[in-house]
């Protein structure tokens, strides 16, 4: 059992002590300094060449966002299509089919937003060609598009006033090249050499020790389950995701998962620091956050470890844990913190069924997700983290008795209202959403749909609220995960859990680069003793009581009705 | 110099009359739908009073019993009322304290001159003040009350503008210069004036504080509106929980009363705070002026709080007004006793600050002449001379005055200048002091030594300054050397010697350049400009109309340290806003566990774990709960009013403590005080 959590803890210290030089190396890509990938140089040129960017070009906030929202609406659209038409597509030796409209409309927002819900298994509802050309394409693109609204943030922070925010189109394409390609390519070899597969043959036939004859699904997947952790996309090549024994095959890929997949997120709290020029800032960012994984890390760890007393009462023993739905390879240990870490930040990939996990270890996967700022995904954890920090600096800099300054700029009327719509948005589009699916249930289980609404929830009360609440949550912070034990592949929650998606992916990203946008353009106040300190340990604990309390306010009862529900019938 | 203590009890019963019957009045959507907050708790109350008629006509108890939802509709009734009475009361204070000032300048009786054509003529008619209008001239003469504000154009009289400032010590005011401005109220005690109206009537600055106070013309500063934008998204957020919770209610076959959704809704929405926040603001307007401070606009005092850099004039401000003498330093082979005794008789006819201070010192020092001799010839200090004294009947001349003026004397007599005295000059100066040489019959006798005195105090408020992160600049006539001596000793941050007018300004531009805000005070009409440039200008009541145009605030008092009473008031006024928005929000965890399981248990009993306060029924945690959320509004009336304390501890320190007493203590507060209700409501249900 210690050296379960030594795992654990091991694995945490391994992906802090990569993050730190990782954090620096990309403060000095974005800062254009010299560095060990400058190779990527004439690569980078051709591609600006060729696609007529002007890579000197400043854009200011505006047009960095319409940049941004115009070619991800195009990769939305391309990518829609070619779910639909991937059986007239080459690439499938398996004979897949297209994907329904419903469907498709799903899949192409869901990895579009770096969310990677997936309402189909990728053995039967995807082709080696949409695999590679769509989801594993927009497993990069959407990470790149996160990290670039993150550096326009810190180009916003960085000068004392600017209109200037970076060049959407450099801070991408660098994303790529400089982070999120090198970084690919070695994980992807660690993968291979550990036995995921990396061929473009169709299903294999093998024979058990049993005699059975099983036919396993292959493919080029090693790659893709590279990006799907170090982009905090999730998405799985297979159905099962990283609980499936190719995706993710003994102890040591599944640690080498965990460590990239909270990789970026932790590097790009440290670059903050090291682009800005303030280490301070980034420290207590990096130790109120860790706190917050704490705070849910080790409750989920407890009640893993000790199993389930429903079990105990058949009087089974359970001397390794709760392990329904759980890897024997694995254990209760580092499927906890997987499951804790795929969901403070939104990767979403799972190596355990959520949906068997202890009552606690489920609300404080549901809680990950609400507050999704926790690391949170490449680049838009930090944007998250700094909605929640408006917040604070506004009730804080009222408490001191200033007029409230967040890096020097004064923080007024406008800067509130986007902060507080984007807040607000999250607690509206999960309550609403679940009500709706629950309204359904209650009261028109019989509608005469494809699915009927009495027929989505594999388990009834408490638990089953839960999944429909775990589903709409995971929408709303790009996450990815499933509950499971929801009939979700059908037109209801393609439709609902898609319009969450696209809705809580991309006002999160403008609220944060306008918020930035609008102070940058603000007079520089120098800072005096008056001011409060946001690079404060105490600022941080306000910081962490606002993300607390507000969650807390918003979910409260949501919560009370599922896990807090089951978790006290259960004891 | 007794002051008159303007201060009004917090719940002045009339006051309190006044307040009770205009929360009524204020319970008008119309005026209800300015503040979010309190207006939704304004619909929610409607709802209950509907729920609790159609109750009453068609007997149907599907909604709980009769007198449970009247009671949920009394407190909720009651919650609004109560966030009213804190308006109405703030407001009230507010005006009875503008009242005071004005209720001297009613209609007062005004000798006003009529013109005709271009001409003045001597005619001088009896008219009410009301009838005076910009423009006009007015005549007031011992014993007359002044009837309006206005400027001094011919004459010189004394005042008393005790009923404005509470100073009894009469004033002079003269036209021209910057002492020329009088105000309507006060009372010319000598001499006679001829006036010209510098407002028309109901546009003085008082009327317009007074307008502010009263809400009619109250414009919401820019904090309060992001203050308002933030209460009015968790309000939303609220609506949200309490909306959505009926479809959750339905999944688990729960059903939920409409006292119970409204009471859950009630008791989330920043009722604190929402009921609190108009009090607040017109509280500060309020303690502005009790300050006798009239602020031109609720922004300007808070802008105040914000104040980086304080600009101070050092006469009167820093220093007491005027030198005095501290040293006698004869020159070698001069006898003290003698020095002395020449330096007073060069004084006695000295009317000037410094020459009573010489006396004064030779006094200290035993040595008393009373009177000078008869036939003694008075030689008057002129900017040519720059010298002063007097000649003897026995022909003893002596002359007191600059280093330079003096030394000419005796040079071009033939007399030497010692070198002793000389040294000691130099050595006087660079102390910041001021050397007056004196010589008799041409021969340099010695120096006396004057110093500026910096007012007992104001180092340690200059401490408080800096630590509030406040930049303390002195403006000063003086010399670098001098000033910069002043500056240390008083223990300002930054100095600006030699100042002209333009200076002022410049260092104002330069400051505001780098981002920071300026504060300074000034009087006279070449203020003006450097006041308007100003973020907060504060112009003295005996200053120029120009420089009260130019500023955003008025001290009725004249007294130029005011600026750190504004500073403190401005940041008193983000403070409570901010802690009570904490406290407020805070509140709501206790809630949520009041009420939650409340709502739940009948059909969920295993979340009678959640009620962790152990409440008696699902009726009595949903009554404990809307009954702490309404009475906490009037109990934190006198707070609001007064404000929370501003401490200059730093700001790290001051946000712990804040967050300390009002975040963590807003989340326990709570749990106690429902409690508490819910045991006395046991001994009823």
């Amino acid at each position: 059992m210690n050296s379960e959590i030594l795992g654990v803890v091991i694995t945490f210290l391994v992906t802090v002590l990569l993050a730190y030089p990782l954090g620096k190396y990309i403060a000095k890509v974005f800062k254009g300094e010299r560095t060990l990938t400058d190779f990527m140089n004439p690569v980078e040129k051709f591609f600006f060449r060729v696609c007529g960017i002007n890579p000197h070009e400043t854009m200011n906030w505006k047009q960095f966002l319409k940049a941004m929202l115009t070619i991800n609406m195009l990769w939305l659209v391309y990518a829609f299509f070619l779910l639909i038409f991937q059986h007239k597509l080459p690439l499938n030796p398996d004979g897949n089919p297209g994907q329904t409209p419903d469907l498709a409309f799903n899949t192409a927002i869901s990895f579009l937003v770096n969310c990677n819900l997936q309402h189909y298994s990728g053995e039967s509802g995807l082709t080696y060609f949409t695999q590679l050309f769509v989801i594993t394409f927009l497993q990069f693109v959407s990470a790149a598009t996160g990290i670039a609204a993150l550096v326009a943030v810190f180009n916003g922070l960085k000068e004392k006033t600017t209109q200037n925010l970076g060049n959407f189109w450099v801070i991408f394409t660098k994303s790529i090249t400089r982070v999120l390609l090198p970084l690919c390519i070695i994980a992807a070899i660690f993968l291979a050499f550990n036995g995921s597969p990396t061929s473009y043959d169709g299903k294999d036939n093998l024979v058990t020790l049993q005699g059975d004859s099983v036919q396993v699904s292959r493919g080029p997947a090693a790659g893709m389950i590279a990006i799907k952790h170090l982009g905090t996309n999730g998405g799985g090549w297979f159905g099962a995701n990283s609980a499936h024994p190719l995706e993710n095959p003994n102890y040591f890929t599944n640690m080498l998962e965990m460590v990239i997949q909270v990789l970026i997120p932790i590097a790009l709290i440290f670059a903050l620091g090291f682009y800005i020029n303030r280490r301070k800032l980034s420290k207590v960012i990096f130790g109120v956050m860790t706190i917050g994984l704490l705070c849910l890390l080790i409750p989920t760890i407890i009640s893993e470890i000790n199993g389930s007393p429903a079990i105990e009462k058949l009087g089974v023993l359970q001397s390794t844990g709760a392990m329904e739905g759980k890897e024997v390879r694995f254990g209760p240990a580092a499927s906890g913190y997987w499951s804790i870490v795929t969901t403070i930040i939104s990767t979403g990939s799972v190596n355990s069924m959520h949906d068997s996990s202890m009552p606690m270890s489920g609300m404080m996967q549901l809680l990950g997700m609400m507050i999704n700022a926790f690391y949170g995904g490449c680049g838009v954890g930090i944007l998250n983290y700094l909605i929640y920090l408006i917040i604070a600096v506004f009730i804080a800099g009222l408490m001191v008795g200033r007029t409230p300054e967040f890096m020097g700029h004064k923080v007024e009327a406008r800067e509130v209202k986007i902060a507080a719509l984007v807040m607000l948005l999250s607690a509206f589009l999960v309550k609403t959403f679940t009500a709706l699916a629950a309204y359904m249930v209650a009261h028109h289980p019989d509608i005469a749909w494809q699915v009927k609404p009495g027929a989505w929830l594999n388990n009834p009360s408490y638990h089953g609220f839960s999944e429909m609440l775990y589903e709409f949550t995971s929408s709303n912070a790009n996450n990815g995960s499933g509950f499971e034990g929801l009939g979700d592949n059908n037109i209801f929650w393609n439709v609902t859990t898609g319009i969450v998606l696209i809705l809580a992916r991309f006002l999160p990203i403008i609220g944060p680069v306008a918020i930035i946008g609008l102070l940058a353009k603000k007079k520089f106040v120098p800072e005096s003793p008056g001011t409060l300190r946001t690079d404060s340990w105490t600022f941080g604990m306000m910081t962490f009581a606002v993300i607390v309390v507000f969650n807390a306010l918003s979910f409260f009862p949501a919560l009370a009705l599922g896990p807090l529900a089951e978790y006290f019938s259960m004891y | 110099m007794a002051k008159k203590k303007r201060s009004i009890r917090l719940f002045e019963p009339a006051l309190v009359g006044t307040a009770v019957k205009q929360s009524f009045v204020k319970l008008s959507p119309r005026l209800m739908v300015k503040n979010p907050v309190m207006f939704t708790v304004e619909i929610g109350t409607a709802v209950m009073l509907a729920v609790t008629l159609y109750q009453l006509f068609t007997g149907d108890n599907s909604q709980g019993a009769l007198w449970y939802n009247i009671t949920i509709f009394i407190i909720l009734l009651l919650t609004v009322l109560f966030a009213n009475f804190a308006e109405a009361l703030a407001e009230a204070r507010g005006k009875a304290q503008a009242e005071s000032l004005r209720k001297t300048r009613q209609d007062t009786p005004a000798k006003k001159v009529f013109t005709v054509g271009d001409m003045y003529v001597n005619e001088v008619k009896v008219v009410p003040s009301s009838q005076l209008s910009k423009g006009d001239f007015f005549i007031c003469e011992a014993g007359d009350v002044i009837p309006m504000d206005g400027e001094i154009v011919e004459g010189i009289a004394t005042i008393d503008e005790s009923a404005i400032t509470g100073e009894s010590a009469p004033v002079i005011r003269e036209s021209g210069g910057d002492k020329s401005s009088v105000t309507g109220g006060t009372k010319v005690l000598s001499d006679k004036i001829k006036v010209k109206v510098t407002t028309e009537p109901g546009e003085s600055f008082l009327d317009k504080m007074i307008a502010l106070v009263e809400g009619a013309s109250r414009q919401k500063t820019p904090n309060e509106i992001a203050l308002t934008i933030l209460l009015a998204a968790f309000t939303l957020i609220f609506i949200i929980v309490c909306v959505t919770l009926k479809p959750f209610a339905d999944y688990a076959n729960t059903p939920i009363t409409i006292a119970a959704f409204i009471s859950l809704f009630v008791c989330l929405i920043p009722t604190t705070i929402g009921g609190l926040l108009s009090a607040i603001g017109i509280a500060g307007m309020d303690r502005a002026l009790r300050a006798n401070v009239i602020a031109k606009s609720g922004k300007a005092v808070e802008t105040a709080g914000d104040i980086d850099v304080l600009l101070l004039d050092k006469t009167g401000t820093i220093t007491i007004g005027n030198r005095k003498a501290t040293s006698f330093w004869p020159a070698d082979k001069v006898d003290m006793t003698d020095f002395i005794s020449h330096c007073v008789f060069a004084s006695l006819a000295d009317v000037t600050p410094e020459g009573k201070s010489i006396v004064e010192l030779a006094g200290e020092k035993n040595i008393h002449v009373k009177q000078l001799p008869a036939d003694t010839r008075m030689i008057e200090f002129s900017a040519e001379t720059r010298s002063s004294g007097v000649d003897l009947p026995d022909g003893m001349k002596i002359r007191k005055g600059a280093f330079d003026a003096i030394k000419k004397i005796a040079l071009n007599n033939g007399k030497p200048f010692p070198d002793e005295t000389e040294s000691r000059i130099k050595q006087i100066a660079s102390n910041g002091g001021t050397p007056l040489v004196v010589s008799v019959n041409n021969v340099i006798q010695g120096v006396i030594e004057l110093q500026d005195i910096i007012k007992p105090g104001i180092k340690e408020r200059f401490d408080r300054l800096r630590k509030m992160g406040v930049k303390t600049v002195m403006v000063t006539g003086d010399n670098p050397l001098t000033a910069k001596y002043i500056a240390e000793k008083a223990g300002v941050d930054d100095f600006i010697a030699e100042a002209k007018p333009e200076d002022k300004m410049n260092y104002i531009r330069k400051e505001q350049q780098s981002g920071k805000l300026v504060a300074m005070m000034g009087d006279g009409t070449n203020d003006a400009p450097a006041l308007a440039q100003a973020d907060v200008g504060v112009a003295m009541n005996s200053g120029t109309q120009a420089a009260k145009e130019a500023g955003n605030m008025v001290d009725l008092d004249n007294d130029p340290t005011k600026l750190i009473e504004i500073v403190e008031i401005g940041k008193q006024l983000l403070i409570t806003r901010g802690t009570l928005t904490t406290f407020s929000i805070a509140n709501d965890v206790a809630k949520y566990f009041a009420i939650v399981p409340a709502l739940f248990i009948a059909s969920i009993p295993a979340l009678q774990a959640l009620n962790i306060m152990g409440l008696k029924s699902p009726e009595s945690a949903i009554l404990s709960a809307i009954i702490f959320n309404a009475i906490i509004i009037p109990m934190l009336i006198p707070l609001a009013l007064k404000g929370v304390k501003y401490r200059p501890i730093g700001a790290s320190a001051l946000l712990r403590r804040n967050l300390l007493i009002y975040g963590f203590g807003g989340v326990i507060v709570p749990f106690i005080g429902i409690k508490l209700i819910d045991m006395a409501l046991g001994l009823f249900m």
